[in-house]
C-alpha cells in the first residue's frame, strides 16, 4: 500500500508486529505478551499521529490513492443503485454521476464526484473533475428527486471543476451558478458528505445542503493550497503554508460554522478500512435524513436560506 | 545654456505634465488626450476599449441624479482566519485598500432610479482587493437582494471581480451559495434580476450571481470566464486565442444576452426594465 511520509514509522512498527507474529508461531517460547504490548503501542502511535495531522498532512490523506471513492460507497452502503445518465443537453459526464439507491431503508437520490481507482478509470472519469454537463445532470437528478419526494445525498470528492477549453465554451461558470441558485429552492432534504477533496466551486456545485458533513480527514477549500500559494506567495512550494492559512480541515470548518458535523474515520484514516468508513457515513446520513424529513417544504427551504444567509464573518 | 537643451528636472517636469495630460490606450496603444478618455466614460475614443471605472462612477452613470440611497455602507472585512500571506497580514491589505478607495468593501449597494424606475443595485469595485468576493461583499449583495425582495423592485448587479477572496478561505466560497440563495428568492417572487458583467468577471463571481441573471449584459471586451487562462493553458498544453473568455466569446456561446457599450448601458437597462409588466 502507498505510504505517506508521516505513515512510515507506523508502517515500520506494523512490520515489526508481523515479524513477531511469525516468530511466535514458529518458536515454542511464548511471545504473545510481548506481541500484545507491541500491538497496543502501534495502536497508540497511530492514534497519536492521526489526531495531530497538520493541514498539509490532511491534504495528503484526503488525496490518498487508496482513500474510498464513490464506487466504494455505492458498493458498501447504497444498495440497488440505479444510475441515470446524461444532462439532456450535451452528454453524460462520467466525473459526476448519480441515481436512485437504497440507504438502509431510505430511498434516496445519490449524486457524487466519481474519481477512479487506477489510471484507466481516472482517464475515463476525468479524475473526478466535472465539466458543465456533469453539473447539469446533477441538477436534473435533483429535480427528479424533488418530483419523487426522496432526499438527495451528495458525496463530494473533487479537486475542482475541470479547467478546460470545452468547459468554458459550454459554460462551466453558468452550470455551477445555476446549481447554487436552484439548490436553494429544492423542496426535499439535501445532505452532503465531503468524503475526500472539497475543491472550491466544483465541490460547492453539489453541496448547497441542509446539512454538510465532513469525514474527519477530508478537506474543503476555496482554492487548492498549491493554487493559493502560487497567487498569494507567488511560489507553489508554499503549499503547506497556504494549507495551514486557508483553514481547510474538518475541525476548523466546524469552528467557522461552514459544516455541521464531523464523521469519524477509522484509526489510521479511511483508507485503512473503507467498509467501516462507509458504515460511519451511512449512520451519519440516516441520522440527518430523519432530522429534515419531518419538515414541510417551506420550512425546509426557509431553513436552508437562513443557514446560508448566516455564512461569513464581517464587521458591521 | 542654449534654449534647446533641457536640464533633467525640466525634462521630468515636462514628462510629468505630459503624463497628466495624455494616456496610452491599453488595447490599441494610441496616445489619447486624458480628458477625452474621461469624457468618453473611460472608453478609448480611438478603438472603443473599455477601461475600468469605480463603483461611484458607475452609479453616477446609471442612476438618476439625487436618487441613490446607499445601504450597509459600514460593512467591512473581518479577519476570521487571522490570515497572513506573502504580502503580510490580511487586515493590513484591507487597510491599504480602504485608503486607496475610500470604500469599506469591494461592493457598493443601494437603491435608486433608472429613468424613474426604482431598482436595487450592487456595484463591485475592482480596486478593492481585486473586487474579490469576501464575507462582507456577500452580505451586502444578499442584503440588497433582500431589499429588492421586500420592496418588489428589480435588482441589478454590476460585477467586476477576479473571484472569491482567498484570505477568508471557505467562508468566501460560501458567499457564492449565500448570494445565489438571495437570487433564488427573487425568482420565486418573479422579481427581475439583471446581471451586468464588466471587466473582469471570473472565478467564483462568474460561477455564482453574475451568470444567473434573467438578462445578462456584458460590456465590450470584458474578461468573462471561470478558470484562469494560465490554468487552462497548462491543462490543455495549448496557447489560447486572445478572443477566448471575452464578452464576445460568451455571447457567441450563448451565455449572455448582449454586449452593450457603456454609453448605451443606462438606456438598455431602462428598456429591459420597462418591459416588466407586474
Amino acid at each position: 500500500m502507498e505510504q505517506l511520509d508521516f505513515e512510515k514509522p507506523i508502517a515500520e512498527m506494523e512490520k515489526a508486529v508481523e515479524k513477531l507474529k511469525h516468530v511466535s508461531t514458529d518458536a515454542k517460547g511464548d511471545l504473545s505478551a510481548q506481541l500484545h504490548e507491541l500491538e497496543l503501542k502501534l495502536l497508540e502511535r497511530k492514534k497519536e499521529v492521526y489526531q495531530n495531522l497538520t493541514s498539509w498532512q490532511t491534504v495528503q490523506v484526503a488525496r490518498h490513492p487508496k482513500r474510498p471513492i464513490l464506487s466504494d460507497y455505492i458498493q458498501f452502503i447504497f444498495k440497488d443503485f440505479t444510475e441515470l445518465h446524461g444532462d439532456r443537453c450535451f452528454g453524460d459526464d462520467q466525473a459526476l454521476i448519480g441515481g436512485f439507491a437504497m440507504l438502509g431503508k431510505e430511498k434516496v437520490m445519490v449524486i457524487g464526484h466519481n474519481k477512479g481507482k487506477n489510471v484507466e478509470e481516472n482517464i475515463k472519469r476525468n479524475f473526478g473533475m466535472p465539466r458543465p454537463e456533469g453539473y447539469r445532470k446533477a441538477l436534473r437528478l435533483m429535480k427528479l428527486a424533488e418530483k419523487y419526494n426522496v432526499p438527495i445525498v451528495t458525496l463530494v470528492d473533487t479537486s475542482g471543476a475541470f479547467p478546460g477549453l470545452d468547459g468554458e465554451e459550454r459554460g462551466q461558470a453558468e452550470a455551477i451558478a445555476r446549481n447554487l441558485t436552484e439548490m436553494a429552492a429544492i423542496e426535499v432534504p439535501i445532505l452532503t458528505v465531503i468524503t475526500g477533496e472539497g475543491g472550491s466551486g466544483g465541490a460547492l456545485g453539489i453541496a448547497v445542503a441542509d446539512a454538510v458533513l465532513m469525514l474527519e480527514h477530508s478537506i474543503y477549500s476555496v482554492i487548492s493550497p498549491e493554487g493559493c500559494a502560487g497567487i498569494l506567495w507567488r511560489d507553489a512550494s508554499f503549499a503547506s503554508t497556504a494549507a495551514e492559512a486557508l483553514k481547510i480541515t474538518a475541525k476548523s470548518l466546524l469552528d467557522l460554522g461552514v459544516i455541521d458535523e464531523i464523521i469519524p474515520e477509522p484509526i489510521g484514516g479511511a483508507h485503512t478500512d473503507p467498509a467501516q468508513t462507509a458504515e460511519n457515513v451511512k449512520e451519519a446520513i440516516l441520522k440527518n435524513i430523519k432530522k429534515f424529513a419531518a419538515l414541510s417544504s417551506t420550512k425546509l427551504t426557509n431553513k436552508r436560506f437562513e443557514k446560508f444567509s448566516a455564512m461569513g464573518k464581517f464587521n458591521k | 545654456m542654449p534654449w534647446f537643451i533641457q536640464t533633467k528636472s525640466e525634462r521630468d517636469a515636462r514628462k510629468k505634465a505630459s503624463d497628466e495630460m495624455w494616456i496610452k490606450c491599453s488595447k490599441c496603444n494610441a496616445h489619447v488626450f486624458k480628458q477625452d478618455f474621461i469624457n468618453n466614460l473611460n472608453v478609448c475614443p480611438k478603438c472603443g476599449w473599455h477601461g475600468r471605472i469605480t463603483a461611484s462612477e458607475r452609479i453616477g452613470l446609471i442612476i438618476d441624479i439625487g436618487t441613490f440611497k446607499e445601504l450597509n455602507e459600514t460593512i467591512s472585512p473581518a479577519d476570521p482566519l487571522s490570515f497572513v500571506d506573502g504580502k503580510g497580514p490580511y487586515p493590513a491589505q484591507v487597510e491599504a485598500a480602504r485608503k486607496k478607495t475610500a470604500l469599506n468593501e469591494s461592493v457598493v449597494t443601494g437603491a435608486g432610479k433608472i429613468n424613474g424606475i426604482q431598482v436595487a443595485i450592487a456595484v463591485m469595485d475592482f480596486r478593492f482587493l481585486g473586487g474579490s468576493l469576501g464575507s462582507g461583499t456577500g452580505e451586502k449583495i444578499l442584503a440588497a437582494a433582500n431589499y429588492a425582495y421586500e420592496h418588489k423592485i428589480p435588482y441589478i448587479i454590476f460585477s467586476a471581480s477576479g473571484g472569491a477572496r482567498m484570505h477568508e478561505g471557505v467562508l468566501s466560497l460560501m458567499q457564492m451559495a449565500k448570494t445565489c440563495a438571495g437570487i433564488s428568492r427573487l425568482n420565486e417572487k418573479k422579481i427581475p434580476f439583471i446581471s451586468v458583467l464588466t471587466d473582469p468577471t471570473t472565478g467564483g463571481v462568474s460561477a455564482s450571481y453574475a451568470m444567473v441573471g434573467d438578462v445578462n449584459i456584458a460590456e465590450p471586451g470584458a474578461l468573462v470566464g471561470f478558470a484562469g487562462r494560465r490554468v487552462i493553458e497548462s491543462t490543455i498544453k495549448q496557447k489560447l486565442p486572445d478572443t477566448f473568455q471575452t464578452s464576445e466569446f460568451v455571447l457567441e456561446h450563448g451565455f449572455i444576452d448582449m454586449v452593450t457599450p457603456r454609453k448605451e448601458l443606462k438606456e438598455t437597462l431602462y428598456r429591459i426594465l420597462s418591459f416588466y409588466n407586474r
